[in-house]
């Protein structure tokens, strides 16, 4: 390959440099924001933590709350998402191909309106009403369909229908079968959807903006009152916690769903 | 050890579309047994019906010795099974992968790291034990596809189409390792095929299929020699048919002829290249060559006949001749295949 590169190269580089700054600059200055003295001044009003801290001290439970609900919605997603996956990639017919389009509507289907379909429909379910399985279950229901799309897509492939027939010839049982080789080749898929699930869960606002009461409130919606109701600052260090928490998860998810390289040697 | 596999009127359906026609066939204990025909004969669903991969259509049973197998899954049906694209597992490496067998049927540790070396030294492959799929070549592949079949000791061996995703100099060797691992493991095998000389050099016995249906069952040379009819004739060797008539004790066809004992009426004629040889002025008839072949052992000469239909014929590699040129050329009798003109492929 020669040394010099051609201005083709650069063209691209400094295209590709432009849009990432377009990305990361507003991004950049919010986080930034939350660590100035005062964001109207500017870095010459000098850096603190101090509104990392009181965001901590008054938003904790909310942050919590979030992990929490982002955890047993991935726990619920897979639980469900993977089994339902798994059979309609495997049934035959137009029902099945039917079942999977129903599946998927509340993607396509605002928010706030499926927000206001659960309030209406559990109206009278008072404890689960203000419990924070409420909220769950309106996320299950919102990132269930991203989990079954991204595990379905890998299932219905036919290498590994051959493959689970492969470990049936030699006497796997449907149990065997799919903890050996369904699961560890759908790895892909699965982590897939597990990272799109967590990250959705984790910043889903419409629908949890309905759901929620002053005891359920989850990061995104806390971070709104934030921004509403609090200093620039504060809402800005908010978002440096937002991104702190969601940023290495992304990262681990990505790093996991890479293409297998080689493993290690037993 | 060895099991005898027998179909009852074994017929397969998809949706109204009937891929096999009820058939009985019988496999020796120890015998390999080449299912051959073209893609959509029927010959896959076959081996799935055997391995228990299909059920039979109401009616149909499928025995292993004694046992009636019908309705066993195929994990119950202790059978070990290559398949064209060797499903090999990913998630495993080459040890793991010919061991789960071993490992599903319970059998402990060191026993099973212990035949898991004795198969990979058998498929001359013990270097690769620790080697991810990902990380084969298509022929070391296909060693760990029959080095994990056969590991766990199956009474049947199912092979559908274990050459065919390999190039063709490749295949040649893998088909006489096969052949010789066969012979020595001596397991009732069926092996599936497109390939004619993949299934002369590997059976026992051929089963020629066509659409659906048996078209004729026997040895390799049975086959060969005798084919049951046209269809038979052209999938087997690489035939011509031609129309010709048997007139008191001679056969004509196409401006030759040969002394043929056979009641007088129309026949067709299956022409292999071996069948016709040069000949001399004095007992051949003149043909025109249209195209010659050097093919290293012989040269293959297309030839007119007197009717200018084109034929091929196998000459000796010293024949150096070109287009135009007039030779001469008769039948050899013990070559050809004469078949009733009634039948059709």
């Amino acid at each position: 390959m020669s040394t010099h590169r051609r201005s083709g190269f650069w063209l691209q580089l400094g295209l590709t440099l432009l849009v990432c700054a377009f990305i990361a600059v507003p991004m950049g200055y919010s986080v930034l924001a939350g660590l100035m003295r005062n964001a109207f001044i500017g870095l010459r009003s000098g850096l603190t933590l101090e509104w990392v801290g009181q965001v901590l001290q008054l938003y904790w439970p909310t942050i919590l709350l979030s992990v929490e609900i982002a955890l047993l919605c991935l726990v619920a997603t897979l639980l469900i998402g993977i089994p339902a996956a798994y059979a309609l990639a495997r049934a035959p017919g137009r029902l099945a191909r039917l079942a999977e389009e129903a599946l998927v509507l509340p993607v396509a289907v605002p928010g706030l309106a499926t927000g206001l379909a659960l309030v209406v429909a559990y109206d009278g379910w008072g404890g689960f009403r203000q419990s924070i399985w409420f909220i769950l279950a309106g996320h299950v229901l919102f990132t269930l369909p991203f989990m079954l799309r991204a595990v379905l897509a890998v299932m219905s492939s036919a290498d590994l229908r051959i493959l689970e027939e492969g470990a049936a010839s030699l006497g796997a049982s449907f149990i065997r079968r799919f903890f050996d080789v369904v699961l560890p080749n759908c790895r892909t898929g699965i982590l897939a959807g597990a990272l799109t699930v967590i990250t959705l869960s984790m910043g889903e606002f419409n629908l949890t903006w309905i759901l929620h009461t002053p005891v359920t409130q989850t990061l995104p919606v806390a971070l709104a009152d934030a921004y509403a109701s609090m200093r620039l600052e504060i809402g800005s260090a908010y978002t440096l916690v937002f991104f702190v928490l969601i940023v290495p998860l992304l990262l681990c998810l990505q790093r996991a769903t890479r293409p297998q390289t080689a493993r290690k040697r037993p | 050890m060895t099991t005898t596999i027998k179909l009852e009127q074994c017929g397969k359906s998809f949706a109204q579309t009937r891929v096999l026609e009820p058939v009985n066939l019988t496999v020796n204990a120890g015998e390999t047994l080449v299912l051959l025909g073209p893609s959509g004969c029927g010959k896959t669903t076959l081996l799935r019906l055997i391995a228990g991969l299909e059920t039979p259509d109401a009616g149909g049973r499928v025995i292993f010795d004694a046992r009636d197998v019908t309705r066993l899954p195929i994990e119950k049906r202790n059978v070990g099974m290559v398949f064209q694209s060797y499903a090999l597992f990913p998630n495993m490496n080459v040890a793991e992968n010919v061991g789960y067998g071993l490992k599903i049927r319970g059998v402990p540790k060191p026993e099973r790291e212990a035949r898991v070396a004795q198969m990979l030294e058998m498929m001359r492959i013990p270097d690769l034990r620790h080697r991810l799929i990902s990380q084969l070549s298509g022929g070391q592949r296909q060693r760990v596809a029959l080095a994990r079949a056969v590991a766990a000791a199956p009474d049947v061996l199912l092979l559908d189409e274990p050459l065919t995703a390999l190039d063709a100099k490749l295949r040649e060797t893998l088909r006489v390792e096969i052949d010789t691992l066969l012979r020595k493991l001596g397991i009732t095998t069926i092996y599936v095929t497109h390939d004619q000389a993949e299934a002369m050099a590997l059976a026992d016995r051929l089963v020629v299929m066509q659409k659906g249906r048996i078209a004729q069952i026997g040895t390799p040379r049975e086959i060969w020699f005798n084919p049951a009819d046209r269809y038979v004739a052209e999938f087997i060797g690489a035939a011509a048919s031609l129309s010709g008539r048997v007139e008191n004790g001679m056969l004509r066809l196409s401006g030759l002829s040969v002394p043929w004992a056979a009641p007088d009426g129309p026949v067709r004629v299956m022409l292999r290249p071996h069948a016709l040889r040069l000949a001399g002025a004095h007992d051949g008839t003149g043909v025109e060559v249209c195209a010659a072949q050097f093919i290293g052992e012989r040269t293959r000469l297309t030839v007119a006949l007197p009717d200018r239909t084109l034929v091929s014929l196998d000459a000796s590699a010293s024949i150096i001749a070109v287009p135009g040129d007039i030779l001469h050329a008769a039948l050899d009798p013990a070559a050809l295949i004469v078949l009733p003109e009634s039948q059709t492929p």
